[in-house]
């Protein structure tokens, strides 16, 4: 695989503020590829000059070996889809979609067949002389994405693309825009602070934190195997055992009740218990933490040796499920 | 609603139907009003010495218009692209001069545009020494005055939509390949168009109306609509023919703003049309 992108030694200030510091970074051709991070970990900065909204002060941006990262917005073969959707409210849904076309001076014709082709694509076509204000949330998401494919970028950016969705309709369009990416075969770059979100969609994730990179890595990398005691606090969920001047990191699905054989056995009391359909949740009080370790079994586990609050138990996992930091 | 229609009903219509009413009879032959219908004050209205007032009034409100729209607009635009937390400062510096009075801002311009004003001697200071120009008592003076009066409404006008504006429409446009200039033509003129017709509507009837103005700054060369309403009124005493006047004024002023409101009321229309279809 070649780095479409190459983003290396970026920083950026604002005053005496590095919102990017020394940032290194390869993107793949046809990779969907997300930015973790959350608010203030520079993430969104690092959009905006990828997009031509913001100049580095050092370092360069590479985009097809080209340093594009002086160059204007409008110059520049990459699109972004705003968090806003930034539709303009005076053009209807076509006349949105028609608008890049028309900055690259392409005929007529050949822009009515582009924007017919991807509203079919993105199933806009019934509403194509509508206005964005009569628009759902959905479909304004959708005129949006619409109006930045239809340049085919080499590079589009999403800031946030679902943020302004309900969380139903945000699951469909999670696994929608991956197909979408499939199917137009374009480098996408997407913005989120949602770590779930990023491992659903994103065949690659780089998690941010005060403008530096923590780790970059395939979601399995970095769900199972987190580079840092931030990186693995921040992506899904983790019990930390402090012993002996180091951390241990542990998942509360790789915890197991009453086991038969496990590395490590320890005795706890249960102080809580949600259940959540898919899965049982119990706060387990041990010796081991201050704070009670999550312990989260699947229905069928539960069903085969159920608990109540107060209960004595036993919890065990093996070595090779723990992550160990040494700070 | 029946306290606003009331207070219309006494301030408004009253007073208009008044005037309405003293267009239609007949001037008394020492002043005064003879009350016999006629429709002779609107047929002297087509006389070709006050219909060329009507067309100098037009033309000079038209061109004070334009420029205060202008002038007014790249105002507006710069203090709603200055940092946030300096916009109220500047906005209240673009409306000052209104809180004095008119009549002082309007002597303020004698005292610049004057043969021996300030212009004229900061141009001696520069090294001139040729005959000062002319520039009090000409139209150009009658429509500076105008602009500068007018200016804050234009101002005011065109800030409000674009300081709403959203950048990241200006940034969408950008990044879909249009220029600067192309991403104001197609984005930000569009989009703050009513705040210019509302300004621009503004400018026009105050300055076609004005009769202080070319009074004091025109010298009386330049008689506008309001000039002559004030002299059938005041000189002439014929109050017939400045009512006739004055009816024809109001009703340019009621065109514009029905024109204005029905192009406003049809963009949100469009727009409830759209949302059935």
């Amino acid at each position: 695989m070649t780095a479409l992108l190459s983003i290396g030694g970026v920083t950026k200030r604002f005053g005496r503020v590095t919102a990017i510091d020394r940032l290194s970074l390869d993107i793949h051709e046809n990779e969907f590829f997300a930015l973790l991070g959350a608010s203030g970990s520079g993430k969104t900065t690092l959009l905006r000059m990828l997009a031509g909204f913001e100049t580095p002060e050092a370092g360069a941006i590479l985009l097809d070996g080209k340093d594009i990262s002086r160059m204007p917005p409008n110059r520049r073969p990459v699109n972004l889809m705003f968090q806003s959707y930034a539709l303009f409210p005076h053009m209807s849904v076509e006349g949105n979609i028609a608008y890049g076309l028309e900055m690259e001076r392409l005929a007529k014709p050949e822009i009515a067949r582009r924007v017919g082709e991807i509203m079919e694509v993105t199933e806009l076509s019934s509403m194509a002389r509508r206005k964005p204000d009569q628009l759902s949330g959905g479909q304004k998401q959708r005129v949006a994405l619409a109006r930045a494919l239809v340049k085919r970028p080499h590079l589009l950016l999403l800031d946030e693309p679902l943020g302004a969705l309900d969380k139903k309709l945000r699951a469909a369009m999670q696994l929608e825009l991956k197909r979408l990416q499939h199917e137009v075969g374009i480098t996408f770059i997407v913005v989120t602070h949602d770590q779930e979100e990023a491992l659903v969609m994103a065949d690659r994730v780089a998690i941010l934190r005060d403008g530096r990179l923590l780790q970059c890595g395939t979601p399995h990398e970095v769900y199972e195997h987190p580079a840092n005691r931030f990186a693995a606090d921040f992506i899904g969920v983790m019990n930390f055992i402090e012993e002996d001047g180091r951390t241990l990191a542990l998942r509360p699905e790789r915890i197991r009740l009453f086991p038969e054989r496990a590395d490590r056995t320890t005795e706890g009391r249960v102080t809580a218990r949600a259940y959540h359909g898919l899965d049982l949740q119990l706060h387990v009080e041990t010796p081991l933490s201050p704070r009670p370790l999550l312990v989260r079994l699947t229905a069928d586990a539960a069903d085969r040796r159920p608990v109540a609050e107060g209960d004595t138990v036993t919890l065990g996992w093996n070595d090779a499920d723990t992550r160990i930091f040494k700070d | 609603m029946a306290p606003a229609l009331l207070w219309l009903t006494a301030l408004m219509l009253v007073p208009c139907g008044l005037i309405l009413a003293l267009g239609f009879f007949r001037r008394g032959l020492y002043g005064g009003i003879e009350y016999a219908f006629t429709l002779e004050n609107f047929a002297l209205i087509v006389d070709p010495l006050y219909a060329g007032i009507f067309l100098t009034s037009a033309r000079i409100a038209g061109t004070a218009t334009l420029i205060a729209v202008i002038v007014g607009y790249a105002a507006a635009y710069a203090i709603a692209a200055a940092p946030r937390h300096r916009q109220p400062t500047l906005l209240f510096l673009a409306v000052l001069p209104f809180w004095s009075n008119y009549l002082i801002r309007t002597y303020a311009w004698i005292v610049l545009l004057n043969r021996e004003g300030l212009i004229t001697q900061g141009l001696r200071l520069m090294g001139y020494e040729g005959e000062p120009p002319s520039m009090l008592y000409t139209e150009g003076a009658v429509i500076t005055g105008l602009v500068y009066n007018y200016l804050p409404f234009v101002v005011l006008a065109c800030y409000a939509p674009l300081a709403r504006l959203n950048p990241e429409l200006a940034e969408a446009s950008r990044d879909l390949g249009a220029s600067a200039f192309t991403t104001f033509r197609r984005v930000i003129l569009p989009m703050t168009l009513p705040g210019i017709a509302a300004g621009a509507v503004f400018v026009f009837v105050l300055s076609i109306g004005n009769f202080i103005t070319p009074a004091l700054l025109g010298g009386g060369r330049f008689q506008m609509m309001g000039n002559l309403i004030y002299a059938q009124f005041l000189t002439a005493n014929d109050w017939p023919f400045g009512a006739a006047i004055s009816m024809v004024l109001i009703a340019i002023m009621m065109g514009l703003l029905t024109l204005q409101a029905i192009a406003a009321e049809r963009g949100a229309g469009e727009r409830r049309e759209g949302a059935n279809g």
